[in-house]
C-alpha cells in the first residue's frame, strides 16, 4: 500500500499470471533491442562510426585549407566548391557561423569525411537526409559517407552555437 | 510541535510542514516562470508570430529550461522528501535548522542563475557545453543549488533513520517512501555528478583552468543532467503508486514486483545518459551500446513493470468494489471527476505512449542518428518529464492543498478539467515536435528560414501543418499550466480553510473489501492495455528503422 506498510507476508506472495506474463514480454523486447543494435553493425549500413582523431582548431584548419587548395573547383558567395575524388579524405569545418568548403560528390561512391569545429559546438545536421551528428573542437570525427541519391543537400547546424546559430548552413551537391 | 491530522490520522511534525510549505511556494514560483518563457518561446519558433528578437531568444530558451525542469521540479522533490519521510512515516524532521539552511542555498542558487541570465551573461541554454561560456555566477548559482538540493537530500536519509530508530511505522517501508528511497539515491549521485562537472566549469569561467575539453565536459555533464531526469521519473512513479491509493484505495497486486522495478532503476539508470553522446566523436561504439542497452534496458523494463503495477493496482481495486463487467468497465467507473485521478491516468499514458515509445527510438545507438538535436529531442522529453512527471506532481498537489495546507481547493470546477487542459496540451505539443524534428527541423534554432545565412532551405511542405499544431498544443498547454497556477495560488492564499474531514472535496478511498481466491488474470483490462502499448511500441521501431536503412550510408 502506498502510503502504509505493506501487508503480512508480502515478500512471498505469489506473482500474478498477468504480471508474469507482461514481464516475460517486456523482457523479451528489452534483449532483443539490445542485440539488433549489435546486428545492425554487423549487416546494417548505418552506424556511427569510432574513428576519431584528436586535433587542435589550428591543425584542423590547415588540413582544410590544404584540402580546399588541391581540389577547389570555384566559389559561391565566397565559399570555396570543392570537388575531391572517390574515396579520398574530406576535410569539412564548422565555425560561427559557417561550414567550409562547399562540397561535390558522386553518387555511389565513398568518401572518408574529416569534421571538426575551430570553436564551439555545432551540429552537423544533413537535410533533406536528415543524419545528425557532433562536430566537436578538439575532435577529428571520421565517417565514411555513400550518397545513395543525388541533388543538392544542406548542413543546419543544430547545436546552439551563439547568436547567428540560425545563419549557419552549408551545402553539399550530389552528382549522378 | 506535532499536530494529528484530523483527515488521515497521521501525525504532522509542524516544523517539516512549514520547510514542506515553502518548498512548494518556490516550486510554483519556478514554475510560473518557466511557463510564461515557454509562451514566448511557442510565439517565436512558431515562424507566423516570430515573436522575439534573436538574443532573447536563446536567453528566454535558457530561463525556460532551468525553471521548467531543474527548479520547478527540484523545489517540488525536496518537498516531497519530506513530505515522505515525515508525515508519511509519523516521524519528526531531523534537523529543521539544516531544512532551512537547503532552503536558502537553493532560493540563493535560483536567484543568481535567473538573474545572470536576465541580464544576458549566460546565454548558454541549459546543457551550457563548454567552451560556451557563461559568467561565472551563473555556474556559483547551479552549484547552490545543488549543494542546497543534496542537502535536502542527506535530511530526507536522516529522516529516515530516526523514523527506523523510533518505530514509527511497521517493519518495511510504505510504497512511497520506498519509491522516494531510489529517486534519492539517484539524486545524490547525480548532485554529486553536478558538482564534479560544474566545480572546474566555474574555475575555468574564473580564467583559473585555461581549457576544458569539451568532450569531457559533455560527457561528465550528462551525468548530471539525463540522470536528474531519471530522479523526475523515479518520483513520478512514487506518486502514480500514492494517487492509485489515495484516490481508488489502489495497491500494488503484487508489491514485492513493484520494490524490484524501484530497485532496477536504481541500478540501471545513472550511466544510461550515455544516449546523449551516440553520434559525438569521443566514445566507441561497444561503450555506447553497453551503456545504452544492457544498463538502460533494466530500467526501461522497470518502467514497463510499473507501466502495468500501477493501472493494475486502479484495476483490482475497482474489481473489488464490483466493477467487474468486461474489460473496461473499472475504468468508466472510475472517479474521473477527481483531478489527482485524471492527472495520475494521462500521466501515465503521455509518458508512456509518447515519451517511452520515443525514449527508446533516441536510446539506440543507430537510430538516434535522426532525431539527435532535432525538435524531436524536446518533443520526446515533453512527453516524459512534462506530461509525465509535472502532470503527476500536479495531480499531487490537489490532495498536498487540502492536507498540508489546510485550504480548500480554489475554482474546483477549473480544477476538475485542469488535467485535461494541460495534458493533452502536452500531448499535441510534444506529438508535433517529434514529427517536426522527424522532417528534420533542428531544436534550439532562432529561425528555420536562415535568414541571413549564405543558402536558404525550406523543409518539408508539411512541416507548416505541424507547426500549427505545435502553436495550438503550446497555447493549450501554458492555459493549462497558468489555471493550476492560479488554483494553487488562490487556494493557499486565499482560500477558505479546512477544518475537518467535511471540507475535502477529494475523496481519500477507502480500501477496497479484500479480494476473493482468484486463480485467473487479476488484471485483464491493464494487461489489453499494455499490450496495445507494446503494439504500438514495435511498429513505431520498425518504421524508424526502416526509414533508417533508407538513408545514406555511413559508417
Ligand atoms: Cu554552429
Amino acid at each position: 500500500m502506498a502510503l502504509l506498510p505493506p501487508e503480512e507476508g508480502w515478500y512471498f506472495k505469489r506473482v500474478a499470471k498477468d504480471e508474469k506474463m507482461w514481464i516475460t514480454i517486456a523482457l523479451v523486447v528489452c534483449l532483443v533491442l539490445f542485440f539488433w543494435m549489435i546486428v545492425w553493425h554487423v549487416y546494417g549500413k548505418q552506424n556511427p562510426s569510432f574513428t576519431t582523431y584528436r586535433t587542435t582548431p589550428q591543425e584542423f584548419n590547415a588540413l582544410t585549407q590544404a584540402f580546399i587548395q588541391k581540389y577547389k573547383i570555384g566559389e559561391e558567395k565566397g565559399i570555396p566548391i570543392v570537388e575531391p575524388p572517390p574515396n579520398s579524405d574530406v576535410f569539412l569545418l564548422g565555425k560561427m557561423w559557417a561550414w567550409e568548403p562547399i562540397l561535390v560528390l558522386k553518387k555511389g561512391q565513398e568518401y572518408r569525411f574529416h569534421i571538426s569545429s575551430l570553436d564551439l559546438l555545432h551540429g552537423f545536421s544533413l537535410q533533406p537526409v536528415n543524419m545528425n551528428f557532433m562536430v566537436y573542437p578538439g575532435y577529428d570525427y571520421v565517417l565514411t559517407f555513400r550518397p545513395t541519391s543525388a541533388g543538392e543537400f544542406y548542413i543546419v547546424c543544430n547545436e546552439f552555437c551563439g547568436i547567428g546559430h540560425h545563419m549557419m548552413i552549408g551545402k553539399i551537391i550530389v552528382k549522378e | 510541535m506535532f499536530r494529528t491530522c484530523d483527515i488521515t490520522g497521521l501525525k504532522v511534525d509542524l516544523r517539516a510542514e512549514k520547510l514542506i510549505q515553502l518548498n512548494a511556494v518556490m516550486a510554483v514560483v519556478s514554475l510560473l516562470i518557466g511557463v510564461i518563457a515557454a509562451l514566448l518561446l511557442v510565439l517565436t519558433r512558431w515562424q507566423v508570430v516570430h515573436l522575439l528578437p534573436v538574443e532573447w531568444y536563446y536567453r528566454v530558451l535558457t530561463l525556460h529550461g532551468l525553471n521548467a525542469l531543474i527548479f520547478w521540479i527540484v523545489f517540488f522533490e525536496i518537498a516531497g522528501l519530506y513530505f515522505g519521510s515525515t508525515i508519511v512515516l509519523n516521524s519528526r524532521m531531523s534537523s529543521p535548522k539544516f531544512g532551512w539552511l537547503a532552503l536558502i542555498l537553493m532560493v540563493l542558487g535560483f536567484l543568481l542563475v535567473n538573474f545572470t541570465i536576465l541580464s544576458g551573461n549566460a546565454d548558454v541554454l541549459m546543457t551550457s557545453y563548454a567552451p560556451l561560456q557563461a559568467h561565472p555566477l551563473y555556474y556559483l548559482g547551479v552549484i547552490l543549488f545543488a549543494v542546497g538540493a543534496l542537502t535536502g537530500v542527506f535530511l530526507f536519509f536522516a529522516n529516515l533513520l530516526i523514523a527506523r530508530k523510533e518505530r514509527t511505522y511497521g517493519d518495511s517501508l510504505p510504497l512511497f517512501t520506498f519509491g522516494l528511497v531510489a529517486a534519492a539515491i539517484i539524486a545524490t549521485l547525480t548532485l554529486a555528478t553536478g558538482a564534479i562537472i560544474y566545480i572546474p566549469t566555474l574555475l575555468w569561467s574564473l580564467g583559473i583552468i585555461k581549457t576544458m575539453d569539451a568532450g569531457v565536459y559533455k560527457l561528465v555533464w550528462w551525468g548530471l543532467g539525463h540522470s536528474s531526469q531519471q530522479i523526475n521519473v523515479t518520483a513520478m512513479i512514487a506518486v502514480w503508486y500514492l494517487g492509485a491509493f489515495l484516490t481508488v484505495g489502489g495497491t500494488s497486486i503484487n508489491e514485492k514486483v513493484s520494490r524490484f522495478a524501484f530497485v532496477f532503476y536504481v541500478i540501471g539508470i545513472n550511466v544510461a545518459s550515455a544516449h546523449h553522446l551516440l553520434v559525438d566523436p569521443g566514445p566507441s561504439p561497444a561503450w555506447k551500446v553497453f551503456n545504452t542497452s544492457y544498463i538502460m534496458y533494466i530500467a526501461v523494463l522497470a518502467s514497463m513493470i510499473h507501466a502495468f503495477a500501477v493501472p493494475s493496482a486502479i484495476e483490482s481495486a475497482q474489481r473489488r468494489r464490483g466493477y467487474t463487467k468486461g474489460l473496461f468497465d473499472w475504468l468508466k467507473n472510475a472517479p474521473w471527476g477527481n483531478p489527482a485521478f485524471s492527472a495520475v491516468l494521462l500521466s501515465i499514458i503521455i509518458f508512456g505512449f509518447i515519451g517511452g515509445v520515443t525514449g527508446v527510438v533516441n536510446g539506440m545507438e543507430q537510430t538516434n542518428i535522426i532525431v539527435h538535436n532535432t525538435l524531436s529531442i524536446p518533443g520526446h522529453f515533453k512527453g516524459t518529464v512534462v506530461g509525465g512527471t509535472t502532470l503527476a506532481f500536479m495531480g499531487a498537489t490537489y490532495y498536498l492543498i487540502p492536507l498540508v495546507f489546510r485550504k480548500k481547493i480554489a475554482f474546483f470546477g477549473l480544477a476538475k478539467i485542469q488535467p485535461w487542459l494541460f495534458g493533452i496540451g502536452i500531448a499535441v505539443l510534444a506529438v508535433s515536435m517529434y514529427i517536426l524534428g522527424a522532417f528534420g527541423v533542428p531544436r534550439r534554432h532562432y529561425d528555420i528560414t536562415f535568414s541571413g545565412g549564405p543558402f536558404t532551405y525550406t523543409f518539408n511542405p508539411a512541416v507548416d501543418f505541424f507547426w500549427v499544431l505545435f502553436a495550438l498544443g503550446g497555447l493549450l498547454a501554458v492555459v493549462g499550466a497558468l489555471a493550476w497556477i492560479l488554483i494553487v495560488v488562490i487556494s493557499v492564499f486565499f482560500g477558505s480553510p479546512v477544518k475537518g474531514p467535511q471540507d475535502m472535496q477529494l475523496q481519500l478511498a477507502s480500501p477496497p473489501p479484500p479480494a476473493k481466491e482468484n486463480h485467473g488474470f487479476e488484471a485483464p483490462g491493464t494487461l489489453t492495455l499494455t499490450l496495445l502499448f507494446m503494439g504500438v511500441f514495435l511498429i513505431f521501431l520498425l518504421l524508424n528503422w526502416g526509414w533508417l536503412s533508407a538513408m545514406w550510408e555511413v559508417r
